[in-house]
């Protein structure tokens, strides 16, 4: 099994790591554990999904890579993330800046509040590409422009010379992914990028993003909780429950043969074309808050198939085929 | 080409129409409108001093002319050493203002610095600088400004310097409380996930947005501004003899309180016109600022 294993990252570069990922909030009361034992790889040119309810640490495993999430009560614990093999978690502020925006870009959630109501669209474009490169004001301009026709903003030029409040949601989210591509970054870390926007608008940007994919080459890690979404744009999936990775394999696979019951249960309850019932199947049940998680597998009260060991600890995640691994205790032979 | 001025043409416009919104949601409130005019007359007043009256009439003594009524040559009489008392006020207007309006600019400037970098750093450097804070407060302002100017000695500048101290906490946590809702935004998130150093952020990104409240505060604050160093000055810790300051004219005339009640009446007057005018002004730049009263 290893073997194979092996044989799969070898014909895809690496292009980061995340090992045994842990992010802990200090409260008065109690450390609450946010993410806890988080591990993925993303390879060069793919695309990484991951899926989960709301509250489930995607957005904070996402930020961390990046160690946006700093303050006296987070704690990073040893933990390792390595991009192109520096370990981000321990670089210093001024070496991450240089990371930052470069080589990893974020596209945030609200396209509505991610851009600064102050400055015109010229103004914070031109500032996030003259971060990284050196060119005259004129110059990044153009630049801008260039990359906001590229996401099909009419008239870029004007556009350019907007303050955000003038621009629609759709709108907004576009220049947000155009200043995440002028610099080339090699990952793009996408936050629920079209949760914001109506339906139409979403399937543009998510051919847009494909295609510039394939234009450019860059990665990107896709935080969403719409399956539809997922299924369309992402080459792996990780579906996430209560700070950790319970599956993740490639989509397909994860359409067609989920694991793990918590999968299973987020697969059914999808509405599909042939519904004999009127009502969507539903996990029943609620996703557990921080400072209560239950003990050993955080899914283990809503899990149909509980057994005794799923109460005692969490499954270590195992290899089902390649490429596919699960956590669950079902999957675990003696 | 054409595509340039076309986009200069939108860029204009939009600063303009924004200036215009703010001002015709200002105008609606007539007596912010009123307080505005009050002071503008005051500051003019305060610039055009020398042209009004010459300053020599403010503190030419002259024993002749000592306790007049309000007359002809003397708008508002003169004082108990026979210097004209319209000329006082006007070149008093030029010390109360400035006093109003630097020390407010030293707070805010300090104050201003300090709030940010508590409420964008936060962590230990915030607890003790708010605790600190809590302890300053918990002093009388005035008491504390008088034990400043005591300690250092009754001038000018010193006056500023008390007053400036007094305000500052007030400023911090005015300051601290507007950045921290800031600081939570998406946008401070996005620029720091641009790349940018802490200091282009605090200073580029959360303080342009804090300006509205920041402003707000300060314009309300160069009236109690004024009114403490007034307050100083007549108990003879501020603005010391003979240069005019409306305060120490109070002082001056308060032992003539029945005798010749018009040189209580006009400095006490400039005193409170002056605030209410700033307090109308503050409330209608609030009213103005303030994205939720926005249609």
């Amino acid at each position: 099994m290893n073997t194979i294993r092996k044989e799969n990252d070898n014909q895809k570069e690496v292009l980061l790591s995340v090992e045994h990922l842990r992010v802990n909030f200090k409260t008065d009361k109690a450390i609450l554990n946010a993410v806890e034992d988080v591990s993925f790889k993303v390879y060069r040119g793919e695309t990484l999904g991951i899926v989960g309810e709301s509250g489930c640490g995607k957005s904070i495993t996402c930020m961390s890579i990046m160690k946006l999430i700093q303050g006296n009560n987070v704690i990073y614990e040893d933990g390792k993330i390595c991009f192109e093999d520096v370990n981000t978690l321990s670089l210093s502020d001024k070496a991450l800046q240089e990371i930052r925006g470069k080589e990893i870009a974020y596209i945030f959630q609200e396209p509505m509040t991610a851009l600064n109501p102050l400055y015109t669209i010229g103004n914070q474009m031109s500032e996030a590409l003259r971060l990284h490169v050196k060119i005259s004001k004129k110059e990044a301009l153009k630049q801008c422009a260039h990359y906001l026709e590229k996401v099909k903003i009419p008239n870029p030029n004007e556009v350019l010379m907007r303050y955000p409040f003038s621009l629609s949601g759709g709108m907004r989210q576009r220049v947000m992914i155009a200043m995440a591509l002028i610099t080339n970054s090699k990952l793009i870390i996408a936050d629920e990028p079209t949760t914001a926007l109506d339906v139409t608008i979403q399937a543009q940007i998510l051919d847009l993003m494909k295609e510039l994919q394939g234009e450019f080459g860059c990665s990107y890690i896709f935080i969403t909780h719409d399956l539809g979404v997922i299924s369309e744009v992402s080459d792996r999936v990780a579906v996430m429950y209560g700070g950790r990775i319970v599956e993740c394999a490639d989509t397909d696979t994860m359409f067609e043969k989920a694991k793990h019951p918590y999968t299973i249960g987020l697969i059914a309850s999808r509405p599909h074309g042939e519904m004999v019932e009127d009502r969507l199947p539903v996990i029943p049940g609620n996703v557990p808050s921080l400072n209560n998680k239950p003990q050993g597998c955080p899914f283990h009260p809503r899990c149909e198939a509980v057994m005794d060991q799923c109460r005692k600890s969490f499954p270590e995640a195992i290899t089902y085929a390649p490429g596919h691994t699960v956590a669950c205790w079902q999957y675990i032979k003696e | 080409m054409k595509e340039i001025e076309k986009t200069e043409y939108i860029k204009s416009k939009s600063k303009g129409e924004r200036f215009f919104e703010n001002w015709s949601l200002y105008k609606k409130n007539k007596a912010a409108v009123l307080g505005l005019i009050i002071l503008m007359i005051f500051v003019l007043v305060a610039v055009f001093a020398d042209w009004i009256i010459p300053y020599d009439a403010a503190i030419d003594q002259s024993s002749a002319e000592r306790l007049q009524n309000p007359s002809s040559q003397h708008f508002f009489g003169t004082d108990r050493l026979g210097r004209d008392v319209f000329a006082r006020i006007v070149h008093g207007s030029r010390r109360s203002l400035s006093l109003g309006v630097l020390t407010t600019f030293f707070s805010v400037l300090i104050g201003g610095f300090i709030g940010i970098c508590c409420g964008y750093f936060g962590g230990k450097f915030d607890t003790i600088v708010m605790r600190l804070c809590d302890v300053a407060v918990s002093i009388p302002p005035l008491l504390f400004a008088l034990a400043v100017v005591a300690a250092l000695g009754a001038n000018m500048t010193n006056l500023i310097i008390a007053i400036t101290a007094i305000s500052i906490p007030g400023y911090i946590r005015v300051v601290r409380s507007v950045i921290l809702s800031i600081v939570e935004q998406e946008y401070i998130y996005a620029a720091r996930m641009c790349g940018s150093r802490n200091g282009v952020i605090m200073f580029r990104h959360i303080l342009p947005n804090a300006m509205g409240p920041i402003l707000v505060q300060a314009s309300m604050n160069v009236a109690s501004m004024m009114l403490a160093a007034a307050g100083l000055s007549f108990i003879g810790m501020g603005v010391q003899a003979p240069t005019p300051e409306w305060g120490a004219m109070l002082n001056d005339a308060k032992d003539y309180m029945f005798k010749q009640p018009y040189l209580l009446i006009f400095p006490g007057s400039a005193i409170a016109l002056s605030a209410l005018s700033l307090n109308l002004v503050g409330d209608g730049l609030r009213d103005a600022l303030d994205p939720r009263l926005r249609t």
